[in-house]
């Protein structure tokens, strides 16, 4: 139990460390690296939980995808993020007053609902884990009502996935003029009478072309 | 000192109000407010994963999952938008974004 409780306190104090270094870094290729720093701690805390398959896709999608597309697109564009930064002292008390008053709301809240909210229905869930009462693994557990409630849900996400990458590519295709591409058309379509030419010549001239 | 879900609701919310404070901060650079809308989700999953283990329901965590996937394709065409941006623009200054034609 006491080491539940360091292991949650350290990936806890990781996850929101890094949060924090993620918006107050000044290079933004340190916030990504934070990202990650935040979202692999987070996992741990989803392994905490009991949530092992969300843990695992939140490696897999965020750290192996998400991170590294903003690390790319944060590399290639050449920007001066000096500038970027002027109005971040004059920012800091609104931003700091909307956040502090958000954080006592939300904490307030979360915790009169954890202690005596609708949320007490057992006693400490959180200490077993959540697929070890019914005998099935968590990946089993979230398939089976996935694919049994929730399977249109499911493949509209797919549907989602497909229209972003589509709509991502058409957004960052650009044709540069004067460049040769191959129009595999034509040249299927081309025939012998199309590719050849008869020129009759005069002795002693020469192709004068 | 036994780790409840009051814990776990905490980190999501003071992830969650970090995530909004990275937006004020931030307001011209568009990468970081993105960053921070990862933030805001992350907070938000971390919520619907405890409360799901906590009454002992999954579906909670199917949500969750539906919720990365609309993350994950936000900032896909997000990023997209953004490298179009700045190579129309020349940078990637949000506050003078107001041009939406040509």
């Amino acid at each position: 139990m006491a080491l539940q409780a360091i292991a949650f306190y350290l990936m806890a104090a990781v996850t929101l460390a890094s949060g924090f270094a993620v918006v107050s870094a000044r290079n933004p290729v340190h916030s990504v690296l934070f990202l990650i720093s935040a979202f692999f701690s987070a996992a741990g805390l989803f392994v905490l939980m009991g949530a092992e398959f969300l843990a695992m896709l939140l490696v897999v999608v965020y750290v192996g995808a998400v991170a590294v597309l903003f690390l790319f697109v944060v590399m290639m564009l050449d920007v001066d993020f000096a500038a970027l930064r002027q109005g971040f002292a004059r920012y800091m008390p609104l931003g700091g007053l909307v956040a502090g008053a958000l954080a006592v709301e939300m904490v307030v809240v979360s915790s009169t609902v954890a202690t005596q909210g609708a949320a007490r229905l057992n006693d400490n869930p959180m200490a077993r884990g959540a697929g070890a009462a019914a005998n099935v693994t968590n990946a089993e557990a979230i398939g089976r009502v996935l694919y049994t409630n929730y399977v249109y849900f499911f493949q509209a996400a797919g549907m989602v996935l497909l229209v972003a990458m589509i709509g991502a590519i058409v957004l960052t295709l650009r044709h540069k003029p004067g460049v040769r591409r191959q129009v595999i058309a034509d040249q299927v379509a081309r025939t012998p009478k199309s590719g050849m030419r008869v020129v009759s010549l005069k002795p002693g001239e020469g192709v004068s072309e | 000192m036994e780790i409840g879900l009051q814990h776990y609701l905490a980190v999501a919310a003071i992830l969650f109000t970090i995530g909004v404070f990275g937006i004020f901060v931030n307001r011209k650079n568009i990468i970081v407010i993105l960053m921070s809308i990862e933030l805001i989700l992350l907070a938000v999953n971390i919520n619907l994963v405890a409360f799901s283990v906590y009454l002992g329901n999954v579906v909670g965590q199917v949500f969750a999952m539906f919720v990365l996937t609309v993350a994950a394709a936000e900032a896909a065409v997000g990023l997209a938008i953004l490298v179009t941006f700045f190579r129309n623009r020349g940078d990637i200054a949000v506050d003078d974004a107001s041009m939406m034609k040509g």
